[in-house]
C-alpha cells in the first residue's frame, strides 16, 4: 500500500461540450471547450510548474508561474487564465519562459525561511518541488532586506513579521511561510462559502488574515479544512502532521459522521493516523469536507474508549472486566435463560446507523435467526421512519430521490426543518454554492438557520413557522398552487394517479386551508406563504430538502406525504435538479433502515408477512422467520415496564440519551434482566447495562455505508481493532455462542449475503464497489450502474400517490403553567449525543448545551445572557445557560442535545408521529425560569452515572 | 483635505450612511468614502456592520479597507502631506525631499505632528513624473519640490 496522490489539473474541468484539439509541447490532446492550457497540459501528462492554481478553485493568474508560449501572440499568457483555442500550438518550456520562472522563484524564495529539514511540509511542499522543478540554483537578492520571516532584523523587531497563529486546535497558521498565493482566501470562499479569509494590505504588506486581522478560532473560519487542503507551503497545516511527519501510505474510506457520507483518505504512518484529507473522486462530497470528518477524529484512540468486555450482575454493582469468551457465553446463556422463563418474545436487540450496513445486516440476522422473533428496532426509528413511511407510500421507495450533484441544477431550492450549513455541513456549501450562483431559497424554519442570510446568500423567503404546524403550512402552499392552477397537469396526468390528484386538489383547494386561515395558528403572514408557493411552482427546477424538523412531530409522516404531493404537483420529479431529499442525520441511517433493522421489515423493505421474502431468508439460514412483525424501541420499553421484555443487544445507540423522555426509557432498562450495550464508551444507556462488549470505530473495520443519496460507499480498515474485533466479528461470535452457525470471514461475504437475498442490492459487492468507486442503489440487473436519480421513468409503485394531508394539532399544547415551545437541532461542530465530538477538540467551539431564548421572553422571565435557567416541561426539568437571540421568535426557545449533563430529552414528551411512533421531539411545551443550579434530577443522575461507571480494580472513569 | 472629526456612535451613525447608499451597483466604495469623510477614517466598529448590511463576511470588508491605503485606521491631522516616492521621483531625489519633511516636521511616515496640523504619508506615483519629485498637500498637488518650495509647504500645513 503507498499515498494516494490524486493529480492536481490546476483548473476545474470544463463543462461545456464542444471538444477542442490543441498541440502542446508537440503532444496532441483533445479537451472540452473552455479548459485551461494548463488543464489541457495536465492531460497530455505534461505539468507547467504552478503555486497558485489548483483544480478545487477557478483560475486566479497571480504566481505567474504558469506561463507558457503560444504559436502566434505575443508575450507569455499564464496558462491557468488562457482557455484552449482550436489549433493552438502551446510550449510550456522554452529559455524565455525558463528565465521567467526562475526569477520568479528567487523573488519568491528571497522571503521564504530556508529551514525546509525542519519544516512540516517537508516532502509535501508545492514551493520546495517548484523550487526543484524550475533548477533554482541561488538567490541573487540574499535575504537581508524587508522580510516577512524573521522576528528580528539586524538585532531591531520586524514590524512585518507575525507570530504563529495556534488558536484553531486542528491547524497552525504560519505567517512567516506564506506566499500569497491566495489558494486558501479562495477555497474558503468558493468551496466552503464562508468567506472567512481575505488578503489584507497590498503589495509587500499583502498577507493572509482571518476575519478583520482575528485569530482563526476567533474568526468566522468554521475549520472545515479547505485552506489547509488548499495551501502549497507549511502556512496552513494540520497539527497532527506537525506532531507526527508525513504519512507514507493512505486508503479511501468514508466519513462516520453525518448522512452526507463524505469520501476521505486515511493517511497513514504505520497503524498511526495522520490526517483525514477529503477525497476529490468522492460523489458525495467532490473533495471537500467539514470540522467533524477532517479532524475530530480523536475520540477513536481517547482514554475514555473501553477495551474490555465487562459483565456485572446488578447495575449496582462496579464493572468486572472478563475475557472475550466469557463475555459472549456469558450473554449465551442469560439470552436462553430468559427465553426459557418468559418466553422466546421477552428478548431482541437495537441495530446501529452508525455501524456498517454488513453489521446492521448481521444484528437483524442475530434477532430473526438466533432470538427467533423480529423484536429488531434502530435508531432511525427517532429520526427517519417517517420518512420511510412517507415516501414508500407516495413515491414506493423509503428513500431520498437524487444525488447531491442534483443541486447543481435545481433553481429554487426548499429548506424544511433542516439546517444544512450545521447538520450537514459539505451538502451545506454545494447548496450555498448554488444559491450564490443564483437559484433561490425557501426557508421554512421556527428558527432563523444561518442560510437564511449568510454571507452572499439571503432566502428569498423565511417562512417562520410555530414548531409542529408543518403540515398546514405545506397545505397552504399547495392551496396556493392549486388555486392558482400553477400545477404541473401535463406531469401529473401522466405520471401520478389522476383521480387522486383530483381529490386531493379538492382538499388543499378548501378554504380553511388557504395562507389567510392558516395564518391564524401557523403564524406565517399568508403573503409569505403565497410568494413562496409561487416561486416554487413557476420558478424552474424546484427540489426540496428537508431533515428532522420535518419528521420528529406528532405528525411527521404527513408531512412527508406533504412534501411529496407538492414535488408531484409541481413536476418536480425524476431529473436532475429537483426531487424530495431527506437530509439522514447520521452515517448509515439510510443503509440501517435498507437493512431490514425494523421489526415489520426485512432488507430492503419487504414486509415480514411477505411469504416469498421469508422463504428467500428462511431457506438460506435454515430457520422459519415469524410473519408477525416484532417491538419497536418504545414497545420494547413499555413491555420491559410491564415484565414481559427482559433482554436487549443494543449495538451502537445511546437510547437513554437520544430517545425521548429519558426517564421512561431509564424505567424501562432499569426493569430488563440482562441489557448488553456494544459501544465505543461507557454511554449513558451503559449506565443501566449488565454486560459491555466494546466496539470498534469506523477506522478499524472493512464494511459500507450508506449515505443520504443511497450511495454506498466502502469503509476500509486502517488500523488494528483496539479493543480485538470488529463489531461484526462481536456479534458473529455472539451468535455463534448462541448456536448459530455463522462462518463469516470478510465483510465482503455478508455484503454477497445481501445481494443474493435482497434485489434492490443484487449488483453490488466489494469487487464492483473496487470498480466503480462507490454505487447508488438499486443497483441490479435493471439497473446496472445504479441509480443516481430515482423515478426517471415512472414512479416505483407505478402511479405517484397523491394523498390528503389533514392538520391535526399536536396534543402536546402550551398553556400557563407551560407557555413557550421548545423545539431541538444542531450545531455545526458537535454531532448527536456528542459521545464522539464531546471526546475531540471541537468543545472549544461548542462545551455546554445553551437555551436559545428570545429577547422578549427573557425579558418577561428577568433573564440575562448567560445566566442559568430552569427548563421544565410536563415530563422533567433540567437546567442550562440562557442564549438570548432574536434567531427564535418570541414563544418559542431552542435547545441542542450535544451534552449528557443537560439532558434535553428529560424535557422532551412520549408523543409520537401517528404512523411511525418517530418521537416529537421537535415541539415540546416548557416554562424557563432563572434557576441557581442543577436540578434534582441533574443531580441524582450525575451521581447515577460516577456510581454506575466504577471499574473493579481500576480508578473510575473520567466522564 | 478638509475633514471635521467626530467621536463615538460609529455603529450607529455609520448605518445611516449605509442605509443611504447601499441600493448603488457595488455599494461598498461610495459608502467607505462616506464614512470616511464622515469620522475622517474607517472604524474598526464599523466593518462588521458594514459586512452585516452588505452580506458580506468580515473578512472581505476588512480585505478592501486595508486594500486602499487612503482608508485610514485613524484620523489623521488637520493636513496630510504626502511625498512621492516612485521611481521617477526617487531618481529626481526624492528622498532627498522625504528627509527634510521627516526633520521639518519631527515626524517619520504615517505619523501626525504632535499639535495634530500635519500628517505625513508616502504615495506611490501622483502622475506628475515630468515634474518630479512630486507632492500633494491636502488635494493640490505640487511639482519640482524642492529644500525651499517644500519649507513653505509645511509652513502652509502648519498654519
Amino acid at each position: 500500500m503507498s499515498l494516494i496522490h490524486e493529480i492536481d489539473y490546476g483548473t476545474p474541468a470544463s463543462r461545456l461540450e464542444a471538444q477542442v484539439t490543441v498541440t502542446i509541447d508537440g503532444r496532441e490532446i483533445t479537451v472540452p471547450e473552455g479548459t485551461s492550457v494548463m488543464r489541457a497540459s495536465m492531460e497530455a501528462g505534461i505539468q507547467v510548474p504552478k503555486l497558485c492554481a489548483t483544480d478545487m478553485v477557478d483560475a486566479f493568474g497571480s504566481c505567474r508561474l504558469c506561463l507558457v508560449e503560444i504559436e502566434g501572440r505575443a508575450g507569455t499568457p499564464a496558462s491557468c487564465t488562457t482557455p484552449v483555442m482550436p489549433g493552438m500550438v502551446v510550449h510550456t518550456q522554452t529559455g524565455r519562459l525558463k528565465d521567467i520562472r526562475k526569477g520568479m522563484m528567487e523573488l519568491y524564495i528571497s522571503d521564504h525561511p530556508l529551514d525546509c529539514l525542519t519544516c512540516a511540509a517537508n516532502g509535501d511542499c508545492e514551493l520546495q518541488d517548484m523550487a526543484g522543478a524550475v533548477g533554482l540554483r541561488d538567490v541573487r537578492y540574499g535575504y537581508e532586506g524587508d522580510n516577512h520571516v524573521q522576528a528580528r532584523t539586524n538585532g531591531e523587531i520586524n514590524v512585518q513579521w507575525m507570530p504563529k497563529d495556534e488558536s484553531n486546535p486542528y491547524f497552525t497558521y504560519d505567517p512567516s511561510k506564506c506566499i500569497v498565493c491566495s489558494r486558501c482566501v479562495r477555497a474558503c470562499e468558493e468551496v466552503q462559502g464562508t468567506f472567512a479569509l481575505t488578503i489584507e494590505g497590498r503589495g509587500f504588506d499583502s498577507r493572509v488574515s482571518a476575519g478583520m486581522h482575528e485569530n482563526f478560532l476567533e474568526s468566522e473560519c468554521v475549520s472545515c479544512g479547505a485552506c489547509v487542503q488548499a495551501c502549497p507551503t507549511a502556512t496552513l497545516t494540520e497539527k497532527s502532521v506537525i506532531a507526527i511527519g508525513q504519512p507514507e501510505h493512505s486508503a479511501v474510506t468514508t466519513c462516520a459522521y453525518c448522512g452526507v457520507g463524505c469520501s476521505f483518505k486515511a493517511e497513514m504512518r504505520g497503524e498511526e493516523l495522520v490526517r483525514m484529507v477529503p477525497w476529490k473522486d468522492g460523489q458525495a462530497n467532490r473533495g471537500h469536507s467539514c470540522v467533524k470528518g477532517r479532524f475530530a477524529y480523536g475520540y477513536a484512540s481517547h482514554k475514555d474508549r473501553i477495551l474490555n468486555p465487562m459483565v456485572r450482575e446488578k447495575i449496582t454493582d462496579p464493572w468486572r472486566e472478563v475475557t472475550w469468551d466469557e463475555a459472549f457465553a456469558h450473554v449465551a446463556s442469560e439470552f436462553k435463560r430468559l427465553q426459557y422463563q418468559y418466553g422466546r418474545d421477552s428478548i431482541g436487540g437495537i441495530t446501529s446507523s452508525r455501524c456498517t450496513n454488513e453489521e446492521t445486516f448481521l444484528v437483524q440476522k442475530l434477532i430473526r435467526a438466533g432470538f427467533g422473533n423480529n423484536n429488531v428496532d434502530t435508531c432511525a426509528r427517532v429520526c427517519h421512519s417517517p420518512t420511510g413511511y412517507g415516501l414508500g407510500q407516495a413515491f414506493g421507495t423509503s428513500a431520498g430521490t437524487q444525488n447531491f450533484d442534483s443541486v447543481e441544477h435545481s433553481d429554487v431550492v426548499v429548506v424544511i426543518g433542516a439546517n444544512p450549513t450545521d447538520g450537514h455541513p459539505v451538502f451545506g456549501s454545494r447548496l450555498k454554492k448554488r444559491l450564490r450562483q443564483g437559484a433561490k431559497l425557501i426557508v421554512i424554519d421556527p428558527r432563523r438557520i444561518d442560510l437564511v442570510k449568510t454571507p452572499h446568500v439571503e432566502a428569498a423567503y423565511h417562512l417562520p413557522l410555530k414548531p409542529g404546524t408543518n403540515v398546514a403550512v405545506m397545505t397552504a402552499l399547495a392551496h396556493v398552487i392549486v388555486t392558482e392552477g400553477i400545477f404541473d397537469e401535463a406531469f401529473i396526468r401522466e405520471r401520478c394517479d389522476w383521480s387522486e390528484f383530483e381529490d386531493w386538489a379538492a382538499f388543499v383547494a378548501e378554504p380553511q386551508h388557504s395562507p389567510e386561515e392558516t395564518e391564524i395558528f401557523t403564524g406565517v403572514p399568508a403573503e409569505l406563504v403565497r410568494g413562496a408557493a409561487r416561486l416554487f411552482a413557476t420558478g424552474g427546477n424546484g427540489a426540496i430538502y428537508y431533515g428532522l424538523g420535518v419528521t420528529e412531530h406528532s405528525q411527521g409522516s404527513t408531512t412527508v406525504m406533504a412534501i411529496a404531493n407538492l414535488a408531484m404537483a409541481t413536476g418536480n420529479i425524476g431529473r436532475p435538479g429537483v426531487g424530495v431529499n431527506p437530509l439522514r442525520g447520521q452515517n448509515n441511517v439510510q443503509g440501517s433502515c435498507d437493512m431490514g433493522s425494523f421489526p415489520h421489515e426485512l432488507p430492503g423493505y419487504r414486509h415480514v408477512s411477505d411469504d416469498a421474502t421469508r422463504d428467500t431468508f428462511e431457506k438460506l439460514w435454515g430457520v422459519t422467520i415469524s410473519n408477525e412483525p416484532g417491538l419497536r424501541i418504545p414497545n420494547m420499553l413499555d413491555a420491559a415496564v410491564e415484565g414481559t421484555f427482559k433482554g436487549i443487544y443494543i449495538q451502537g445507540e445511546d437510547i437513554l440519551q437520544s430517545d425521548p423522555d429519558t426517564k421512561h426509557v431509564s424505567a424501562g432498562l432499569a426493569a430488563m434482566e440482562c441489557v448488553v450495550v456494544h459501544d465505543l464508551f461507557l454511554n449513558e444507556t451503559a449506565n443501566y447495562a449488565h454486560v459491555f462488549l466494546p466496539g470498534s470505530t469506523f477506522l478499524e473495520k472493512d464494511g459500507t455505508f450508506t449515505n443520504a443519496e443511497r450511495r454506498i460507499n466502502r469503509v476500509r480498515k486502517v488500523m488494528s481493532p483496539k479493543n480485538g474485533y470488529a463489531d461484526w466479528e462481536v456479534t458473529q461470535k455472539l451468535a455463534q455462542a448462541m448456536g448459530l452457525n455463522w462462518t463469516y470471514t470478510h465483510p465482503s461475504q455478508v455484503m454477497d449475503e445481501i445481494a443474493a437475498t435482497t434485489p434492490s442490492f443484487a449488483g453490488v459487492s466489494y469487487d464492483y464497489l473496487e470498480k466503480m468507486g462507490s454505487v447508488q442503489w438499486p443497483c441490479n440487473e435493471k439497473f446496472p450502474v445504479g441509480s443516481p436519480i430515482m423515478h426517471v421513468d415512472g414512479f416505483v409503485r407505478g402511479k405517484g400517490k397523491f394523498i390528503r394531508t389533514e392538520y391535526v394539532a399536536t396534543d402536546e399544547r402550551t398553556g400557563p403553567r407551560f407557555p413557550l415551545l421548545l423545539t431541538t437541532g444542531r450545531i455545526l461542530s458537535q454531532y448527536n449525543v456528542g459521545a464522539q465530538t464531546r471526546r475531540t477538540e471541537n468543545v472549544v467551539w461548542h462545551d455546554e448545551d445553551l437555551l436559545e431564548i428570545h429577547p422578549h421572553d427573557a425579558e418577561q422571565r428577568g433573564i440575562k445572557d448567560g445566566d442559568w435557567i430552569k427548563l421544565a416541561s410536563r415530563s422533567g426539568d433540567t437546567t442550562l445557560r440562557a442564549l438570548i437571540t432574536d434567531r427564535v421568535a418570541p414563544g418559542v426557545v431552542y435547545t441542542t442535545f450535544h451534552h449528557p449533563d443537560t439532558q434535553a430529552n428529560v424535557i422532551t414528551t412520549d408523543f409520537s408521529d401517528w404512523a411511525t411512533n418517530c418521537p416529537e421531539y421537535k415541539v415540546t411545551a416548557v416554562q424557563v425560569s432563572p434557576s441557581n443550579g442543577p436540578t434534582e434530577w441533574q443531580q441524582d443522575y450525575e451521581e447515577l452515572a460516577r456510581r454506575s461507571r466504577r471499574i473493579a480494580g481500576k480508578l473510575e472513569a473520567a466522564e | 483635505m478638509n475633514v471635521h472629526v467626530a467621536t463615538g456612535g460609529y455603529a450607529e451613525r455609520a448605518l445611516s450612511i449605509i442605509d443611504d447608499l447601499k441600493h448603488l451597483e457595488g455599494p461598498m466604495l461610495p459608502i467607505l468614502h462616506a464614512i470616511q469623510h464622515e469620522f475622517g477614517f474607517v472604524p474598526e466598529e464599523v466593518k462588521p456592520v458594514l459586512a452585516r448590511e452588505l452580506n458580506l463576511s468580515r473578512a472581505e470588508v476588512h480585505g478592501v479597507v486595508t486594500f486602499y491605503h487612503d482608508f485610514r485606521d485613524a484620523p489623521a491631522g488637520r493636513h496630510v502631506l504626502k511625498i512621492c516616492r516612485a521611481e521617477a521621483c526617487q531618481a529626481m531625489g526624492a528622498e532627498r525631499v522625504v528627509d527634510q519633511a521627516r526633520q521639518l516636521l519631527g515626524i517619520d511616515f504615517h505619523q501626525t505632528t504632535l499639535d495634530g496640523a500635519v500628517t505625513l504619508e508616502p504615495v506611490f506615483c501622483l502622475g506628475l513624473c515630468a515634474c518630479a519629485p512630486a507632492a500633494m498637500l491636502d488635494s493640490e498637488v505640487y511639482g519640482r519640490v524642492d529644500e525651499h518650495s517644500l519649507t513653505e509647504l509645511v509652513a502652509e500645513a502648519r498654519r
